[in-house]
């Protein structure tokens, strides 16, 4: 059993990586762990791991269980489930993933473990107690595959100072935004009037909720590509401009959130929209020089409103494969009770746990602005922020490809129409 | 080689059957030695390259995608037709493999030869020196790659800030569409020039005094005895530089993707032939068109290689 798997994992990771020497393998004896107990979890480099980590001595103390931890940033994190998953690897028990990214694809290939009964045995964990868009997007075809650990909503950061040295209130539209960025980059040529994420992936699902917010979306009711509508359009050619005309100087295509978080807590922008739950990076003196300036306020309202993304980005799955699948429900189980998911909110990370919301405590820590705003982005959310399909990365980068055409100023129109042709042709490849 | 041949004396104190067994085994394995003892080297190669290789060979030719286990079809050639026909970015990716290793290649020869020259005769402070050069070859190259993408930013890098301090204006650097292959090129040029330096350090110093003092006493000035003599004498050495430094240099990886990321950036402006093939399996999930393109890559580099072995033939002769 151990060897067939070693050659499969050898397979799979030999095909993938000739000429690559992007594989490390890491590795435990499978056998070892069924008999003493171990659990080996693997999580992302995120807030809710440290939180969970310095909780573990706790878990393990409790449960007679020893938890292995591998930790990874979010791309090697993939490549590690792509190599491991792919070769039926049992060395992953307890895994973090990304409902919206990988979940189909995973659900697809069948290497997220049924967790239906388990999450309905009991009562006191109380399942029926998560919210109803993180539960779906972890339920595939009726089977519940993975427990939300953390939701966001995209709000929109500013500076309160230069707001007001500036004269201007908190944009509540999106015109106002814009003319909010136009006068502050105006009065002081150094400062942004906005910066966002530029890279043509990692864009995407910032940029998901202006899309919603001008009244288009990528996919329409009907199954069928939509980028290329005058909603989506316009949406393009205004998340695009406001970085073009208002962004910093000398702007890259390639910002994900490190680095425009870093220009706005560097103080080099007055707005910038990004998920909520990266909101400790602005307020913690530690790593912001603008700390006690920041506000923040829900996104500005467009055409058809303030659509906010409202999802669960992270969840917490077992390898189908682990022999280990009790042992992984008892850490799951524990990782994400109320207590530990109230303790989690309240180090800054917002849980999808409807009760810890409700309980004033739940929001304690949270600057007031913050919860408002994060109150109003859950009412009119929306479930998704990218395309629903199953091979994301591919989708990301064609639904991209018009943002970051309006960015360098390029025919933002025609980009979105040659967008609309591949992304339905990748569509109609789905399907088959 | 005393397991192989044990001496007579442990053998008779055997039991007569066992006795037997071990002189067979290690009459065998004299007859075979030469098969045992390259049995471990071969075993290595067989897992670790005609494996593998095998392997992608199978999966370039049927449509698997998603997961390696599911069910898939052969398809034939069907990939490769996919694959030789994408001018958007196949064709792309391979020029810009090309003139990644060509340029920067061009660039750690030229100044790898130069700097070689300047260490070949002994001189005051010549160990730190060369320490000093030496440096930059022992980081890690995912280090290497995050270490310029801070200092080449666009707004906090400390390339502007420097640039900006005398006058120039700031550059794109990383972040612009045209300068990004250049500035990678740079980088791998800064990494890898070193070692070409080494390489060429021990070829020169190798070299033979005679032909350069005849040619002094004949009157022959520096650069006639560099071009007339040294270097024709040094052309193997070159070419074994450029042959190990090419190799590595088509195979770029961690550099572009440390600075860049999936796709050689936004408008896959730094996608060599390997993040391209590195997307399509990691991001896209497409197995059997990632491995058609990583056979076609192999065979480019075969090819490469093979001229320039034939080269390196025909002037060793």
């Amino acid at each position: 059993m151990k060897r067939r798997s070693i050659v499969k994992y050898a397979a799979v990771a030999a095909a993938m990586s000739l000429g690559l020497t992007a594989c490390s393998g890491g590795g435990g004896g499978s056998d070892q762990a069924k008999e003493s107990g171990i659990v080996r979890v693997t999580l992302a480099n995120h807030v809710w791991t440290e939180g969970i980590k310095a909780a573990i001595p706790e878990f393990e103390k409790s449960s007679g269980l020893k938890v292995e931890l591998t930790q990874l940033g979010e791309d090697q994190l993939s490549d590690q489930y792509n190599v491991k998953l792919n070769a039926g690897s049992d060395e992953v028990d307890v895994m973090m993933y990304r409902p919206l990214q990988e979940g189909k694809a995973f659900a697809k290939n069948g290497y997220l473990a049924d967790l239906t009964s388990k999450v309905s045995s009991d009562s006191s964990w109380d399942w029926k107690d998560y919210q109803e868009g993180p539960v779906k997007a972890t339920t595939a075809d009726g089977k519940v595959v993975g427990v939300p650990i953390i939701t966001e909503r995209e709000v929109l950061y500013y500076r309160k100072d230069l707001l007001q040295a500036a004269g201007l209130q908190v944009p509540k539209t999106m015109e106002e935004l814009e003319a909010a960025a136009k006068a502050i980059k105006a009065s002081s040529p150094d400062t942004a009037g906005f910066v966002a994420r530029t890279g043509k992936s990692t864009a995407v699902t910032q940029f998901s909720s202006f899309l919603y917010s001008f009244g288009g979306d990528f996919i329409d009711s009907s199954g069928k590509a939509s980028i290329n509508t005058d909603a989506a359009k316009k949406a393009y050619a205004y998340y695009g401009g406001l970085i073009r005309n208002y962004g910093p100087a000398n702007v890259s295509t390639d910002m994900s959130w490190p680095e425009a978080m870093a220009i706005f807590t560097q103080g080099g922008a007055a707005f910038y929209t990004e998920a909520d739950s990266l909101y400790k990076n602005a307020t913690d003196p530690a790593k912001s020089k603008v700390a006690d300036k920041v506000g923040f306020a829900a996104l500005p309202a467009g055409p058809a409103g303030s659509k906010p993304y409202n999802i669960p980005s992270w969840a917490l799955g077992v390898n189908q494969n682990s022999s280990n699948q009790d042992n992984a429900w008892k850490f799951i189980q524990w990782a994400t009770s109320k207590e530990r998911t109230l303790a989690a909110q309240k180090a800054g990370v917002p849980g999808p746990r409807a009760s810890v919301w409700s309980n004033p405590e739940g929001t304690s820590t949270y600057p007031k602005d913050l919860a408002d705003a994060i109150a109003a982005s859950a009412k009119n959310g929306v479930g998704h922020d990218r395309p629903e399909v199953i091979t994301v990365g591919k989708a990301r980068e064609i639904v991209g490809g018009p943002i970051v055409a309006s960015i360098t100023g390029a025919d933002t129109a025609a980009a979105a129409n040659e967008a609309q042709t591949a992304f339905q042709t990748f569509l109609d490849s789905e399907k088959k | 080689m005393s397991v192989l041949n044990p001496p007579r004396s442990a053998g008779t104190r055997n039991a007569s059957g066992r006795k037997g067994t071990g002189r067979s085994f290690s009459a065998w394995a004299n007859r075979h030695r030469k098969w045992l003892f390259a049995a471990p080297a071969m075993v290595f190669v067989g897992v670790l390259i005609v494996f593998p290789l095998a392997w992608t060979l199978y999966l370039s030719l049927t449509d698997s995608q998603g997961s390696v286990r599911a069910a898939t079809d052969f398809i034939g050639l069907k990939n490769y037709l996919t694959v030789l026909t994408d001018m958007e970015r196949f064709w792309p990716a391979v020029g810009r493999t090309l003139a990644f290793t060509g340029v920067a290649l061009a660039f750690e020869v030229v100044l790898g030869m130069g700097i070689a020259l300047l260490l070949w005769r002994p001189f005051r402070g010549e160990k730190w020196v060369r320490v000093a050069i030496l440096l930059p070859l022992v980081a890690t190259p995912v280090a290497v790659g995050m270490m310029w993408r801070l200092i080449f930013d666009p707004n906090i890098g400390f390339a502007n800030q420097l640039l900006g301090a005398i006058g120039i204006p700031p550059q794109p650097w990383l972040s612009g569409q045209d300068t990004a292959l250049g500035t990678t090129i740079f980088m791998d040029v800064w990494q890898w020039t070193p070692m070409v330096v080494l390489i060429l350090l021990a070829g020169l110093t190798s070299l033979s005094d005679e032909p350069d003092e005849a040619a002094r006493v004949d009157g022959a000035n520096a650069f006639q005895r560099f071009f007339y003599i040294t270097l024709p004498l040094m052309m193997p050495t070159v070419i074994v530089a450029i042959l190990l430094r090419g190799i590595d240099a088509l195979k770029t990886f961690d550099i572009l993707y440390a600075t860049k990321g999936k796709g050689g950036g936004s408008f896959h402006e730094v996608e060599t032939l390997n993040v391209y093939a590195y997307g399509l399996s990691f991001d896209y999930n497409q197995y059997g068109l990632s491995s058609a393109v990583l056979i076609l890559f192999f065979m480019i580099i075969i090819g490469i290689m093979w001229l320039l072995t034939m080269r390196k033939k025909a002037v060793s002769k």
